[in-house]
């Protein structure tokens, strides 16, 4: 017999649903409305919800004190930087892993997973000495390398298990063809993986976009990114709510606006080879 | 030109050797087809002809060359796979003109080689669909396409016809002898199908265990297995075989006679038994026959018109010199 779903527990469902997204978001949200406050406002108790003086005072303030748009740049280039260049070494790992396997690729794979759960301040300080030992301290370089290594592992894994759907047949067939290891990534395998390729891209971008712990500690004003921008306000001068809402908001927008547009390709990123 | 020599070549994954060392000639033109059950090495003897595995220790020589350091894609092979491996980004046209890409054929080149083996293939409305939207005749004969515009010097088929349905295959197999006979090319086909390895080879190679069982043509190993294997693997449906006294008779350890070769009748014969399962094809019926002291169960042909009741008992006669007689080791005795 077929599972019959009444009005009524579609309703609860629904409202339940409505509720956990709305919780989840509501911290987003909040800060979003804050910005648009005054301070005294910002810090009202009782919290006033939707009928306040609506300004744009605090984005100005905000312009006006810092160079948004450097950081904005800085945020655009070790994001996409990171991404890149950790695509450029994923793709080939997660070939090799994935149609040639040795014996040890299983352990390799949880090796590499492993790093991720070393906290990461465990390796700051050796990394710290490294950056001002290369010069890399608080330079776009830098910064961009030590995103790619952090987010390497989940590349690769990501990647991995995108690749082993496709069937190694397939790869052979190219072989038979005539196709070399360059053809045969660039035209068969790549063609065939990119909705993979795709979430793994936007998944590094989000990421790397909002990875905190490093970018504050390696950098100071020339490389800073966005996460520094809103540590800016965060700290010297006190309790500024509705200023850090607002250059809070104004660092979440781009990401914001890129996962909205790009959120079909990321569920199926994420829950890929869970239903098939 | 396309002559394959494989030359005490032998497999191993790791501990496990799946081919011992094995000899082989397959000359220039020839339709060889490789036949075994499942898991006895064909289909790795046929990869490694292709080079998609590297052999443990052997040569293999196309065309005199030997190749155990050109990848496949320099081999000059052509592979038609199982699954049918086409590139499911692709259309029909640009996965048949894949190769000609690959050998860096012009556009002018290629469109009129894709259209050529498309007329060939019957497959000139579909050159803009993609693989998806093929039937699996379809996506077999796209399959085939890829592999001759390129004119290789042997083409490699690994259990083609498998993923069809009994009637196409049955078309796919007429399909696949014509383009030999048109081609000439070297083709090396491998089945576990004995009847399709008995309508389309010029050699048949049965193989168990990694071993080379018999070569021979499809005539050679149907009247005159080297062993109780062969003979127990060609011929549909299987040869009967006797042991015990009735093989002693005959100075062997065991006699077998194809079911084709005992006549029966209601009244008198050599020997006689039970009827169990009929089976009407229609041309042909077979009986197994029980209880006839001689083994479990013994088949025999009749005419398709011929019935008997279940339970009928009925007497067989074979023709003597039809009886082949294998000795203790299994082996044929001349």
């Amino acid at each position: 017999m077929a599972r019959t779903v009444t009005t009524q527990r579609k309703i609860v469902t629904t409202l339940v649903a409505w509720g956990i997204g709305l919780l989840i978001f509501f911290p987003i949200l909040w800060t979003i409305l804050t910005s648009f406050k005054t301070e005294a406002q910002a810090i009202a108790d009782p919290p006033v919800w939707f009928f306040f003086d609506w300004t744009l005072e605090n984005y100005r303030v905000v312009q006006e004190r810092s160079n948004y748009s450097r950081f904005l740049w800085n945020s655009i280039i070790i994001a996409g930087g990171s991404t890149l260049l950790g695509m450029i070494v994923a793709i080939p790992a997660a070939w090799s892993m994935a149609f040639v396997p040795s014996a040890q690729t299983k352990n390799i794979l949880l090796w590499m997973l492993s790093t991720k759960m070393l906290p990461a301040v465990g390796v700051l300080y050796p990394i710290y000495l490294i950056f001002i030992q290369l010069g890399l301290l608080d330079t776009r370089v830098g910064l961009t390398i030590v995103l790619m290594l952090i987010n390497l592992p989940i590349m690769v894994w990501m990647l991995y298990t995108y690749f082993k759907e496709i069937p190694g047949e397939i790869l052979e067939a190219a072989r038979m063809d005539g196709a070399g290891l360059r053809e045969e990534i660039l035209f068969v395998l790549t063609p065939m993986a990119i909705p993979g390729i795709a979430s793994t891209i936007l998944l590094n971008i989000i990421l790397a976009w909002n990875e905190a712990f490093w970018t504050l500690n390696l950098t100071a004003a020339r490389a800073a990114p966005l996460t520094a921008f809103i540590a800016s306000y965060s700290s010297p001068e006190g309790l500024f709510y509705a200023k850090l809402s607002a250059a809070s908001t104004m660092a979440i927008a781009p990401i914001l606006i890129l996962g909205w547009f790009s959120q079909k390709q990321l569920v199926r990123g994420l829950t890929f080879g869970a239903v098939k | 030109m396309g002559q394959i020599v494989l030359e005490q070549v032998t497999k191993s994954f790791g501990d496990v050797t799946v081919i011992p060392p094995l000899d082989l000639t397959i000359e220039d033109g020839e339709f060889a087809v490789f036949v075994g059950p499942s898991g006895c090495g064909k289909s790795t003897l046929l990869r490694l002809i292709a080079g998609l595995e590297d052999v443990t220790s052997g040569e293999i020589r196309i065309d005199g060359k030997e190749c155990a350091s050109i990848p496949p894609a320099r081999r000059g092979l052509a592979m038609v796979f199982q699954s049918y491996a086409l590139y499911p980004h692709m259309t029909v046209r640009k996965n048949i003109a894949f190769p000609l890409r690959m050998a860096g054929f012009d556009r002018a080149e290629q469109d009129r080689r894709v259209e050529q083996a498309a007329a060939v293939l019957n497959l000139t409305d579909y050159l803009d669909r993609r693989p998806g939207q093929l039937s699996g005749g379809q996506r077999q004969r796209v399959a085939i396409g890829r592999a001759i515009v390129r004119e290789p010097a042997a083409f490699l088929f690994d259990e083609p016809l498998s993923n069809l349905d009994a009637a196409l295959r049955v078309g796919m197999r007429l399909e696949i002898s014509e383009l030999h006979n048109r081609l000439q090319t070297t083709m090396i086909y491998v089945t576990h199908d004995q009847v399709e390895a008995m309508t389309m080879a010029d050699k048949i190679v049965v193989l168990r265990a990694g071993h080379v069982e018999q070569v021979g043509s499809p005539l050679d190993l149907y009247r005159a297995p080297r062993n109780l294997f062969v003979a127990g693997f060609i011929g549909s449906p299987k040869m009967n075989l006797i042991e015990g006294e009735e093989a002693v008779k005959h100075n062997a350890t065991t006699i077998g006679i194809r079911p084709e070769h005992i006549s029966i009748s209601e009244s008198e014969g050599r020997w006689s038994g039970i009827v169990g399962v009929s089976e009407h094809l229609g041309s042909d019926t077979f009986f197994h026959v029980h209880k006839t002291g001689l083994a479990d169960s013994i088949t025999v042909r009749a005419d398709g018109e011929v019935g008997f009741k279940h339970g009928a008992r009925i007497h067989m006669t074979p023709r003597d010199d039809m009886i082949h007689r294998f000795d203790e080791k299994g082996l044929r005795i001349a």
